[in-house]
C-alpha cells in the first residue's frame, strides 16, 4: 500500500492485568511525519500501550483508529510492526533477518534484495548481509531488529526502549535511523531517556500508572510541564 | 490519500471475511480452544520445511544432508536384510510352539534343517517360551502345534480339543546335580531317598537346593518328585536351604553352581553349560522311572474355532517326519560328536521293537492317556499314525530280531498291545 | 584363589570382546542377518513413530486445549512403560484370535516394528513437546510482528527447535534398538527371521553362550556408540 496514513489514534484504551489496570482510558494521538514519544517511570504501562497498539495484544475496552477507522488487533498487525526492548534475532544471517518479514508477506523475490538493502542502509549495517545475526553484538542486533521493521515499510512503527543498555556509537545510529524512517510514517516511541526524547520526537506523552498525565508538544513539555508529576519525573525525583 | 485508503482497506476487509479460518495460536490474550488438528498434521509433515524463510540456504541443506543419510543407513539395512532373506521364494510358513529347555538344546534347529532340506517349500518356525506360555500360545491359534514335555498339560490340550494326532517323539532322563564334595551323600541314590538326605543335610545347614520356581516341564517334575516323598513346596518355602530361582534352566544352574547346591536339571542343558565351563557340578542322580523325561508333539485342532488359520497341514508334515525312520534317527545322533552322548532317545524305534518292556512300562505309566499315546477321539485323520499296521511290523521285526527268546505268551501279549495301541 | 577368580570375571568379557571383532570381520551371515534386522525394526518403528508424534508434540507445544496438561503428563508417565507389559497387551491384540488377528502379523517383524513403534511414542513427544516449548517465547511475538501467521510462526518455532527434535528422534531409536520384551513377545525371536540382537543376547545367554552373548552386545552398543558420535558430529 503506496497510500500513507496520517493519524494513529488510541481512543479510551483500557487493559486490566489479573484484576490491576494497567491502562486506564488512554487517549493518544500520533500524527504521520513525526515522532511521538511516550515517556514514564517503569511500570508506568509505556510496553503494554506499545503492544496494543501494535496489535499484539487486545485490549480491555476502547479501541485504535487510524485515520478515523476501527482497527481490530489482528488487522493492525498488518498495518503496525514493533521493535522491542531486548531484540530477538532469528536463527540466520542478517540478510535472512531482514528479509523474513518481506518473504512472509509475500513480496515478490526481485523486490526483495533492494528493499534489505535499503534497510541496512539506514541503520548502516550495509556488508553485515552474510553474518550470523545471533553472533551479532547488542547494539548490532538492534540496528537489525530496526531494519527489519523499516524494511516491512508499514504505516507505522512502534519502538519500545531502544537504546536502553547500549553503547552511545549505537545509540547514535539508532536514534538516526528513527529519525529517517519518521519521515514517511508514524512513530511512536517509548523511552525513560529524557535528552532522548527531547532530541527525537516532536510531540511527548507522559504516561503515569496506565493514565496519561501530560501531553503535548515536546518543547513546552519539558519547558513547561503543566503536571505537578511530569515535573517530578523530569527532575527524576517521580517514583511508580 | 485518506479516502483511498479507507476504500483499500474495505477491500481487505472483504477479502479476510471470505477467508474464514480465525487466527489462532497461543496469543497473550487470544486463547481459542481451537485445536487445528489435521491442520497441523500436514503442516509439520510436509510444509514446514519451505515455510523457513529465515534460514539460510546452508542450514536447510545440513538438516536434509542428515535426513538423506538416515534414510541411506536405512535402505541399506534394508537391503541387506530383504536380500539375505527374501531372495528364496516364499515358502508355507509352520509355527511350533517349544518349550525353552527343548529349543535350547538345539535339537530342533537340527531337525529343521533336515526337514527342510527334505521339503524345500516349507519355512519352520520354533516359538520358545516356558510351557504354560507354550500351549497357551497354541490355544490362541498363534501356532500350529506343540512340541513339549509335560503329559499332564498335553491331555488338557488335547481334553479341551485344543489338539489332535499326539505322537510321542523321543524321551531322555532328568538328573540331580551337585557339587562334587556331595555334602548330602546322594550320590547313585535313588530320586526319592536323595531328595530326603538332601533335605536333611539342608536342615543341618551343609546342603542347599535350587529350584526353578517357574511353571516349567522341569519344575513340575520337581514339584512330583518332592510330593512322592509328602513334601508340598509351601512347606519347603519356608526352610532356609530350599532356594526359588524364578528362571531358566541356565540361570538356575548358575545359582546352584554359585552357591555349591544341588538342583534338578535336563540333560541338554546341563551339558552344554558343563561343556562351556560355566558350571562345576557333576551328575549324581540319573536315568530311573520317576526321572523319565516324555517329548511328544500335538498338532492344532483345525475343527477349533481359534484354529481355522493354522496350517494343520504343515503340522502333520512335521510330525509324521518326526516319527519317521529319518526323524527318528536324527533324535539318536543329537549331541553325540558335541558331547560325546545323546541327548535324546527315540521313542518310535521303541516302541516297535518292544525290546525294553521295563521302560516301555515307565512311558507308558508316565506318558499315556487311557492306555494310549493318543486315545481314539483325539485323533483326526491320522488312523495310519496309530493303526496295528505299524503293531504288524513290530511284531515281525522282533520276530527276525530275537527269534530265539520268541514264546507264544509273547506273540499274544505284543498281539494284545498292539490292538490297544 | 585370587588368580582364578579373576580370570573367571574378565575371561568371558575379553573372550567376548575378540568374539566380537572376530564375528564382524568374517562376516558371519548370520550375525549379519540380526544386526541388520534390528537397524531395519527400530529405525522403520521410529520413523513411523515421528509421523504422528510430531504433530501431536506441535499441538501440545503450540496449542491450547482443556486437558492439555493431564494428555502431557499422560505422555511422560508412558515414556517409562515395561516392555514386558506393552509386549504382552499387543500380543493379545495382534494374536489370531485377538481382534486384529485377521492380519497374521503376529511373530513377523512387522509385529516387532509395530510395537516399538507404541513404545517409542511418548519417548519422541514428550521430548519434542518439551523442546518445543523451550524455544523463547519472544520468537514467537517477533515473527507475529513481523506479519508471520499463526503458521509461519509455528514454523520458525519448529525450525527453532529442530536439533531437540533429532535428539528425541535419537533417543527413541536407541530405546527401540535396545528393548528385549516386545521384541521377544511379539516377534518370537525365530531364527532368521525375527532374532534381533536383544533376543538373541537372552537365547545365548540363557543358553549359557556367555561369550557369544558379550560380542553380539558389543555389536549392539557400538552401534549405538557410533550413532550418537555421528550425531554430535552433524551438530557442529
Amino acid at each position: 500500500m503506496n497510500v500513507m496514513i496520517s493519524h494513529l489514534e488510541a481512543h479510551n484504551l483500557t487493559k486490566m492485568y489479573d484484576g490491576s489496570l494497567a491502562l486506564e482510558q488512554v487517549n493518544v494521538r500520533a500524527l504521520a511525519r513525526q515522532v511521538t514519544s511516550i515517556v514514564g517511570v517503569n511500570g508506568a504501562g509505556k510496553t503494554t500501550f506499545l503492544r496494543i497498539l501494535a496489535g499484539l495484544d487486545t485490549p480491555s475496552e476502547g479501541k485504535i483508529l487510524i485515520d478515523a477507522m476501527e482497527f481490530r488487533p489482528e488487522e493492525l498487525r498488518t498495518h503496525c510492526t514493533m521493535v522491542f526492548q531486548k531484540s530477538v534475532m532469528l536463527g540466520g544471517t542478517v540478510y535472512d533477518n531482514v528479509a523474513y518479514g518481506l518473504r512472509v508477506n509475500r513480496t515478490s523475490k526481485q523486490d526483495i534484495p533492494s528493499k534489505v538493502k535499503f534497510a541496512l542502509s539506514i541503520v548502516n549495517l550495509n556488508g553485515f548481509e552474510k553474518r550470523k545475526a545471533r553472533k551479532l553484538s547488542s547494539g548490532e542486533q538492534q540496528r537489525v531488529a530496526i531494519a527489519r521493521a523499516l524494511a516491512l515499510e508499514r504505516d507505522v512503527i512502534l519502538i519500545d526502549e531502544p537504546t536502553a543498555n547500549l553503547d552511545p556509537a549505537n545509540a547514535t545510529i539508532i536514534e538516526q535511523s528513527i529519525k529517517e524512517s519518521a519521515q514517511s510514517r508514524v512513530v511512536l516511541l517509548s523511552t525513560h531517556n529524557l535528552p532522548q526524547a527531547r532530541r527525537l520526537s516532536h510531540r511527548t506523552v507522559h504516561l503515569h500508572r496506565g493514565r496519561v498525565v501530560e501531553e503535548g508538544d515536546t518543547a513546552s513539555f519539558f519547558a513547561n510541564p503543566r503536571d505537578k508529576r511530569t515535573k517530578l519525573f523530569i527532575n527524576g525525583e517521580l517514583q511508580f | 490519500m485518506s479516502m483511498l485508503f479507507a476504500h483499500n482497506k474495505k477491500l481487505a476487509e472483504l477479502e479476510r471475511r471470505l477467508n474464514t479460518k480465525e487466527e489462532n495460536s497461543l496469543g497473550e490474550d487470544v486463547k481459542k480452544h481451537d485445536v487445528d488438528f489435521v491442520e497441523i498434521v500436514i503442516f509439520t509433515t510436509i510444509c514446514c520445511p519451505p515455510m523457513t524463510h529465515h534460514l539460510s540456504r546452508s542450514a536447510i541443506t545440513r538438516v536434509q544432508a542428515s535426513i538423506l543419510i538416515v534414510v541411506v543407513v536405512c535402505g541399506i539395512a534394508l537391503a541387506g536384510y530383504a536380500y539375505s532373506s527374501f531372495s528364496v521364494p516364499p515358502k508355507t510358513r509352520l509355527v511350533v510352539s517349544t518349550t525353552t529347555s527343548l529349543y535350547e538344546t538345539g535339537v530342533l534347529d537340527y531337525l529343521k534343517t533336515n526337514f527342510e532340506a527334505k521339503y524345500p517349500g516349507m519355512n519352520v518356525s520354533f516359538i520358545s517360551q516356558g510351557t504354560g506360555l507354550a500351549i497357551q500360545t497354541a490355544m490362541r491359534g498363534d501356532a500350529d502345534m506343540i512340541l513339549v514335555h509335560a503329559p499332564t498339560s498335553e491331555y488338557q490340550f488335547l481334553n479341551g480339543s485344543y489338539g489332535v494326532n499326539r505322537k510321542i517323539l523321543a524321551y531322555n532322563f532328568f538328573i540331580i546335580v551337585g557339587p562334587s564334595a556331595d555334602p548330602a551323600g546322594i550320590a547313585g541314590k535313588s530320586p526319592a531317598d536323595a531328595l530326603k538326605r538332601i533335605r536333611s543335610a539342608g536342615l543341618n545347614g551343609t546342603a542347599v537346593w535350587v529350584s526353578r520356581g517357574d511353571n516349567s516341564g522341569t519344575y513340575s517334575k520337581e514339584v512330583s518328585l518332592w510330593k512322592s516323598i509328602g513334601l508340598t513346596v509351601t512347606q519347603l518355602r519356608s526352610e532356609k536351604w530350599y532356594l526359588e530361582a524364578g528362571s531358566g534352566m541356565t540361570a538356575t544352574l548358575l545359582l546352584a553352581n554359585q552357591k555349591l547346591g544341588y538342583t534338578l536339571s535336563d540333560m541338554g542343558t546341563y551339558l552344554q553349560n558343563f561343556n562351556n565351563h560355566n558350571i562345576d557340578l557333576v551328575k549324581l542322580v540319573g536315568a530311573s522311572k520317576s526321572m523319565l523325561n516324555v517329548y511328544s508333539a500335538i498338532s492344532d485342532n483345525p475343527n477349533n474355532a481359534n484354529m481355522t488359520k493354522t496350517n494343520y497341514a504343515g503340522a502333520m508334515q512335521f510330525i509324521r517326519y518326526l516319527v519317521s525312520d529319518e526323524g527318528q534317527q536324527l533324535f539318536a545322533n543329537y549331541g553325540v560328536s558335541q558331547y560325546g552322548q545323546a541327548l535324546f532317545q527315540p521313542y518310535v524305534p521303541l516302541a516297535m521293537s518292544q525290546s525294553n518292556q521295563t521302560l516301555l512300562g515307565w512311558i507308558h505309566d508316565y506318558a499315556f492317556f487311557q492306555g494310549s499315546e493318543c486315545p481314539a477321539q483325539f485323533r483326526y485323520n491320522a488312523d495310519d499314525l496309530y493303526t496295528a499296521q505299524a503293531s504288524a511290523l513290530t511284531w515281525l521285526t522282533s520276530y527276525v530280531l530275537h527269534p530265539s527268546s520268541w514264546a507264544t505268551e509273547r506273540k499274544m501279549a505284543y498281539w494284545t498291545q498292539s490292538q490297544r495301541a | 584363589m585370587g588368580n582364578g577368580e579373576e580370570d573367571g570375571v574378565l575371561d568371558p568379557i575379553t573372550e567376548g570382546l575378540i568374539r566380537a571383532i572376530q564375528l564382524i570381520l568374517s562376516g558371519d551371515p548370520e550375525v549379519y542377518r540380526i544386526t541388520a534386522l534390528s537397524v531395519f525394526v527400530s529405525i522403520s518403528g521410529t520413523l513411523l513413530s515421528c509421523v504422528w508424534s510430531v504433530p501431536i508434540s506441535a499441538v501440545l507445544a503450540l496449542r491450547n486445549f482443556p486437558g492439555k496438561r493431564t494428555i502431557k503428563g499422560l505422555f511422560n508417565a508412558l515414556i517409562g512403560i515395561p516392555t514386558v507389559a506393552l509386549g504382552l497387551y499387543l500380543y493379545l491384540l495382534l494374536s489370531r484370535s485377538g481382534p486384529f488377528g485377521y492380519f497374521q502379523l503376529l511373530y513377523t517383524p512387522y509385529a516387532i516394528i509395530i510395537g516399538q513403534c507404541v513404545l517409542v511414542t511418548p519417548i519422541i513427544v514428550s521430548f519434542t513437546t518439551s523442546a518445543l516449548e523451550s524455544v523463547d517465547p519472544d520468537l514467537r511475538t517477533l515473527a507475529r510482528t513481523l506479519g508471520a501467521s499463526s503458521r509461519q510462526t509455528d514454523a520458525v518455532i519448529l525450525m527453532e527447535a529442530r536439533w531437540g527434535v533429532i535428539l528425541a528422534v535419537i533417543a527413541a531409536f536407541n530405546r527401540a534398538f535396545a528393548e528385549l520384551g516386545v521384541a521377544m513377545m511379539l516377534g518370537g525371536n525365530i531364527r532368521d527371521f525375527t532374532r534381533v540382537l536383544t533376543t538373541a543376547i537372552a537365547l545365548q545367554t540363557a543358553m549359557g553362550e556367555i561369550a557369544f552373548s558379550i560380542a553380539l552386545s558389543i555389536i549392539l552398543l557400538g552401534i549405538v556408540i557410533s550413532l550418537s558420535i555421528i550425531v554430535n558430529l552433524a551438530r557442529r
